[in-house]
């Protein structure tokens, strides 16, 4: 049996309910888990001696707004052993972005979960240490949710050179 | 949007160092961002006890300049010229993890022709990465000729991307279904002329460093890390081998055609600053045999997918076919569409592995792309690596984490 398979069939034997459903697409796999159960979710698929995903490869986040649930985050999980990647996806709604964190069983999951909370606001509970990672301290703001504007800046030439300069915050005195 | 004064106290960050620092008996140090060991704009903060480093708080951002939010505004294709600039170092493989990962959501087909370049390409990009990596680690640790020596041959290799795409380093030469165009008849010998002359380059550096006692003493049981924290901490890579682990995305997921080929993983045994010089220079000529594989064996045909819904036709086809003419406009305006799912493809970068997620949502831009670059997850290991080693140990561990802030920030 496929090494995929096995790790689907694991979990939803030890955790039924929290396996609302698995999408296969382009012949990966994601797992559908609910947030309070992804802690437990990753041990078990690392600390398991048939699964051993022991390599926490990325995580990150899907703005699906203005849908609901709004956000998901992604974790992508691979097992050097056995050589498969494995997806799991987190669905959270807007009102509710919190999701524990997996930094007890996957300590690299710091910065990544640092990175989704700068990027989406989405606060991961427990978390040793959530502060903006890549974005200024005191910006206001989530630059990769789908309502957070682009911005471009004007590009001047000599018929608006005047009227571009006006705007340009100078400094006063 | 509204700006609104936000305030950071002390308390926040308290956790971050060691009491003795708030009673004054530790000191802390700003090391960056504009410092030349730390390759790029990386901010160090120390909590130095003497000249030994008890904590290092690592604050990145600076070369933060939105890639990810930028191609979700272009299409496919637009895009694709934006991942060029995230890892400067390895420009062509960018293009290949990115390329990979339209080609898996889409379902696009490449020509062996174009599979083969592709991989000559990346593995030449792997050994210039390498370059940069060995000149600026040597040259921290004060072996200025070896930077020299370096620099000269890579730019033999930039040559060689400039014959085929125009461009030295933002080439953008792959393509999603293959490449821009064919390479040149003035390639081969190129890469022919590289091959031969580099195998003794190699020597060269290995006289300069391998044996040298003053090297020795400053990499030789530095920043020791064992396979199962390396694992843990998210190394990847030559960082990962070098600690035993037998883990290389060319041979374990082989994709773009690497199965097709020869070569050995080299593996560390001590997993510290030597081991993973050690093993980045074998590395380098494991690359030679693949590039040598790939060249020798170079099959001809189109280097273009001939599926006009996602590759644009020919020019030559544009003046007497009227459905070329409409696949040129359409591409051009619209881009194509991408089916709504999710892939994500994992790449090895000279740092480590590189991956792509990306989802689409039927529409001709990308939805959502996330590039998982080893710079960034390299970065978060280095206060593990770095305590209680000295300041002047710390420039060495910089070194032999290679990593590049641009592919850290994005």
């Amino acid at each position: 049996m496929d090494l995929v398979d096995r790790a689907v069939e694991i979990l939803r034997g030890k955790m039924k309910d929290a396996i609302p459903a698995v999408e296969t697409f382009r012949g990966e796999t994601a797992v559908v888990v609910r947030p309070e159960a992804i802690a437990e979710a990753c041990r078990l698929l690392r600390d398991d001696p048939r699964l051993r995903f022991d390599f926490l490869a990325a995580l990150t986040a899907v703005d699906y707004w203005p849908d609901e649930p709004r956000f998901a985050v992604v974790y992508e999980l691979y097992s050097i052993p056995h050589r498969v990647f494995l997806r799991l996806r987190v669905p959270l709604s807007s009102t509710a972005a919190e999701v524990p964190t997996i930094e007890g069983v996957y300590p690299n999951a710091n910065w990544h979960e640092r990175e989704v909370f700068d990027m989406f606001g989405i606060t991961f509970v427990g978390h040793s240490d959530l502060r903006r990672v890549l974005m200024p301290f005191d910006w206001v703001g989530h630059p990769l949710r789908k309502d957070y504007p682009l911005g471009y800046e004007e590009v001047q030439f000599s018929f608006n050179h005047e009227e571009i300069d006006r705007k340009k915050p100078y400094a006063q005195e | 949007m509204a700006f609104e004064q936000v305030e950071v106290t002390v308390d926040e960050l308290k956790h971050l160092v060691s009491n003795q620092a708030l009673e004054g008996e530790t000191m802390l140090l700003n090391m960056g961002p504009q410092h030349p060991s730390t390759h790029g704009v990386l901010r160090l903060l120390l909590e130095l006890d003497g000249e030994r480093v008890v904590n290092c708080i690592p604050d990145i951002g600076y070369l933060h300049t939105g890639i990810e939010k930028n191609m979700e505004a272009k299409t496919y294709l637009q895009a694709l010229v934006m991942t060029d600039r995230t890892d400067y170092l390895n420009t062509v493989g960018n293009n290949l993890v990115y390329c990979l990962a339209i080609e898996k959501l889409v379902e696009l087909d490449v020509p062996p022709r174009a599979l083969a370049i592709r991989v000559i390409l990346t593995e030449l990009t792997r050994i210039a990465s390498h370059l940069v990596w060995l000149a600026t680690h040597a040259l921290d640790l004060a072996a200025m000729s070896v930077f020299l020596y370096c620099f000269r041959e890579r730019e033999l290799i930039l040559d060689i991307l400039e014959i085929c795409s125009g461009q030295r380093m933002m080439t953008s030469y792959i393509r999603p279904g293959g490449l821009w165009r064919d390479v040149p008849a003035e390639f081969e010998p190129a890469v022919r002329q590289f091959l031969r002359l580099f195998p003794a380059r190699i020597q060269q550096y290995e006289r300069l460093l391998t044996k040298n006692p003053l090297f020795i003493d400053r990499t030789r049981k530095i920043a020791v890390i064992s396979g199962e924290d390396a694992i843990g901490w998210g190394l990847s890579g030559p960082s990962l081998r070098a600690s035993g682990v037998d883990w290389d995305l060319r041979k374990a997921v082989p994709y773009g055609g690497y199965d097709q080929y020869e070569f050995e993983v080299p593996l560390g045994a001590h997993g510290d600053v030597y081991d993973r010089y050690i093993v980045r220079m074998e590395e380098m000529r494991q690359s030679l045999r693949i590039v040598q594989q790939a060249l020798d064996r170079l099959p001809a045909g189109p280097v273009r997918s001939d599926n006009r819904k996602f590759v644009p036709p020919p020019r030559s086809e544009l003046a007497h076919s009227m459905e070329a003419l409409i696949h040129h406009f359409k591409l051009w305006t619209e881009g194509f569409p991408a089916p709504k799912g999710a892939v994500y493809v994992a790449a090895e970068s000279p740092r480590g592995e590189l991956g792509c997620y990306l989802e689409g949502d039927g529409g001709p831009r990308p939805y959502r792309v996330y590039f998982r670059t080893p710079s960034f997850a390299h970065l978060q290991a280095l206060p593990i690596l770095a305590k209680g080693h000295l300041v002047a140990d710390l420039v060495a561990i910089i070194g032999s984490l290679d990593i590049v802030l641009g592919d850290a920030d994005r």
